[in-house]
């Protein structure tokens, strides 16, 4: 189907069937239950699922196939968010042009940054996005936002204020980011028995756009210029040695990751029309290196899954109190009790991050391959087969 | 002429803790040939052996005493530390004030098990690793350290004050001759830079004047031949590794005056130490404590009211806009030897 083999095929269907059923799969237990808060379905965090998974999906096609470690990719992804809160300024809260301009603009800006960075490799390419990235940033939260030449609005964030121009906004739109007079913020409630099931039209917007662009990064993999930036992640000086100039194909995976980082970002601004600054830092960066590197580096659904599995828990383990510790661990004797929560303590609430690196470095150290080669392998344990040699989700640098 | 005096001098407070962030740093790539995005957290783990010294020695017992009043009317509660009950009010009450100058001595043993342990149990591992993965598994480091020492102290900035005697600023432009209060500038701020000098200087001479430092230095240059020879050169590598972590320890204890320590200082200070890495040059000592001083300075420079109304903000991309020329212009860095890291 649309030119792809079999097994391609059915994981895009996996995906889309995952994507439009989210509302469901994500709200297993039914409201009011002490389960309650282990449900994931409610829009606004739905469509950080899907849209950190399209940044996830974008970074990988650099990093994964290439072997570029990039630690600049927020800046493309603030990028977006700014150039499509402005066309809401200007112009219409119509999302489509706002997404459309996100992602040239972003293109272009990768295209530049990816023309200097991309003259050395390894640990110098990793430093240059870096800094590239640390200096977006700095530009987007002072240096753009003086009163002669405000671009970005500083620290309080761009956002569209009611004196703006906006020259294509009519009376009977919504005033807020809207497809063709669809509210973003529109929303069916399902109610079913002891269930409700939320259905936004911002997320299903981001869930189609996901399905295209996971679609066109399968094409990316399985294409002639996806071979060759394996080629390059592989062995780049022997392809230098061949006469083959692999610049310009490390090039065009930069601007593609770029772009989708910018696709992120303008979708980012059309679910919630703000753009701040802090979306560039590097920690932000860092962020998606983090999904794609838990996910799988390399493979097509890692990506998707790390950024799904980096927010779910993020969400999780930010509301986990020690109120709800007690509650979980009521029936062990009561020193225990208190030891046993004073143990976790310091890995949840505000304590998330803490959890996270840990899980991180686990990950790198023991699982390269991430969560799609820890299936893999408890695949292969529960089969009884033999440990394959696998790969697909080792990085190499670009050396 | 004084103006430029002045931003000259206040380049290098920051331009020092560049200076041996990037010095560790750099040792640690030149022996080892490991980027270490943790070194940050190192740097934030010496200011924060400063804050828990202050903390210890301020431990105190209470004691009533009833000659005194509070604003109720009842017998006050008087906070005695522990140090001022052991060693009289005088001595104790000065051993506080002198904590972080004190907390150097801890923080270099300190510091140098906290490198021994990290190479020894983590790095390590990570030789045979492509280089994206040691940088993702420093990378997931720092922010474990950082998040430990957030999980303590809190994420609110700390205030650690240098002793009383060295607070307050000095006339520097009299001395030489300037008009009065045209160069003032703070003792703890000349302190900061004599102190680095030293260190720059003890590292610098450990490695040219020492045997070991000869070991060490051969073994930057061929690894392999110098194993050959019989000698344990990882051992020493490692023990090069602790030295990397106490300088960046002893940057971070002697800072804390400066800019009360918070859990994230040592990231922020990361990203700029990288660029004076690569400004400097890859592997190069000499070009990595080089960068940190220009590039403090400059930073200083562009930091003056000139500069930032004709630019504004442009204190805060001078450096990264620097980084950029020089890589485009000279790829190898200020400093950087040929066949360093070449691709």
């Amino acid at each position: 189907m649309l030119g792809l083999n079999k097994k391609d095929t059915s994981l895009l269907l996996v995906v889309a069937a995952l994507t439009l059923l989210a509302p469901f799969i994500l709200n297993p237990f039914p409201e009011g239950s002490a389960m309650a808060q282990f449900n994931a379905g409610y829009p606004d965090l739905m469509q950080r699922f899907v849209i950190f998974g399209i940044f996830a999906i974008g970074f990988n096609i650099l990093f994964g196939l290439t072997g570029y470690l990039s630690f600049g990719h927020a800046a493309f992804l603030g990028v977006g968010s700014y150039s499509a809160v402005w066309i809401f300024k200007l112009f219409t809260y119509n999302v489509l042009p706002a997404i459309a301009l996100s992602v040239v603009v972003a293109g272009l800006f990768s295209l530049l940054i990816g023309f200097v960075s991309l003259r050395r490799s390894g640990i110098y390419f990793s430093i240059l996005t870096l800094a590239f990235a640390q200096m977006s940033f700095a530009l987007a939260y002072s240096v753009l936002s003086n009163p002669r030449f405000n671009l970005t609005n500083g620290e309080t964030g761009l956002q569209v204020y009611a004196d703006d121009p906006q020259w294509f906004h009519r009376d009977g739109l919504p005033d807020l980011p809207h497809l063709f007079g669809l509210s973003m913020r529109s929303t069916y409630r399902l109610d079913l028995g002891a269930w409700s099931f939320d259905f936004n039209a911002g997320y299903y917007l981001c869930a189609v756009v996901l399905m295209v662009v996971f679609y066109l990064a399968i094409r990316i993999f399985r294409s002639p210029f996806g071979m060759m930036l394996r080629a390059v992640k592989s062995n780049q000086q022997r392809m230098n040695y061949t006469g083959l100039n692999s610049r310009p194909y490390t090039l065009a995976a930069f601007v593609i990751s770029g772009m989708y980082a910018g696709l992120a970002g303008g979708l980012m601004a059309a679910m919630d029309p703000l753009a701040g600054a802090e979306r560039m830092q590097w920690t932000a960066s860092g962020e998606v290196v983090l999904m794609t590197i838990l996910g799988g580096t390399g493979t097509l659904i890692g990506p998707v899954l790390g950024a799904g599995f980096i927010k779910y828990f993020e969400n999780i383990f930010s509301k986990i109190n020690d109120n709800v510790l007690h509650g979980w661990f009521a029936f062990l004797p009561d020193g225990m009790e208190d030891f046993v929560v004073a143990i976790i303590h310091p890995f949840i609430g505000k304590g998330w991050h803490l959890t996270l690196g840990l899980l991180f470095m686990l990950v790198v150290i023991f699982l390269p391959g991430g969560l799609v080669e820890g299936g893999q392998r408890l695949r292969n344990w529960v089969r009884g087969k033999p440990k394959t040699e696998n790969t697909s989700g080792k990085t190499e640098p670009a050396e | 002429m004084d103006a430029i005096l002045l931003q000259i001098l206040n380049g290098l407070d920051k331009g020092s803790a560049y200076a041996l962030i990037a010095l560790g740093l750099t040792l640690i790539f030149g022996t080892l040939g490991v980027v270490n995005f943790a070194h940050g957290a190192l740097f934030m783990i010496g200011a924060f052996c400063a804050v828990t010294l202050q903390r210890v020695l301020n431990l105190s017992f209470v004691t009533i005493d009833e000659a005194q009043k509070d604003f109720l009317g009842n017998p006050l509660k008087v906070k005695t530390p522990y140090v001022e009950a052991w060693f009289g009010p005088e001595t104790g009450a000065a051993i506080i004030d002198w904590a972080v100058p004190l907390a150097i001595l801890f923080t270099i043993p300190l510091m140098l098990a906290v490198g021994y342990v990290m190479e020894r149990g983590l790095i390590k591992h990570f030789y045979k690793r492509p280089h994206a993965d040691q940088i993702l598994v420093t990378f997931g480091l720092a922010i474990v350290l950082q998040e430990v020492v957030k999980a303590f102290y809190g994420a609110n900035p700390i205030q650690t004050p240098p002793p009383d005697v060295l607070q307050g600023s000095l006339d520097l432009g009299v001395m030489v001759g300037f008009d009065p209060n045209a160069i003032i500038y703070p003792i703890w701020r000349l302190i900061y830079f004599a102190f680095s000098v030293l260190i720059i200087g003890g590292v610098f001479a450990f490695l040219q004047f020492t045997t070991f430092g000869m070991v060490v230095r051969a073994g930057m240059a061929d690894r392999e031949t110098v194993g050959l020879l019989g000698i344990n050169i990882d051992r020493r590598f490692t023990i090069m590794f602790g030295i990397a972590a106490a300088v960046a320890g002893l940057a971070g204890v002697m800072y804390g005056p400066l800019n009360p320590p918070n859990y994230h200082m040592g990231m922020d200070f990361l990203v700029l130490s990288f660029v004076v890495v690569v400004v400097g040059g890859m592997g190069s000592l000499p070009g990595a404590v080089l960068a940190g001083f220009l590039l403090g300075i400059l930073e200083s420079f562009a930091s003056t009211t000139w500069a930032t109304t004709t630019i504004p903000g442009i204190n805060q991309i001078i450096i990264y806009l620097v980084a950029i020329i020089v890589l485009l212009t000279r790829p190898r860095g200020l400093m950087g030897r040929k066949g360093v890291m070449e691709d």
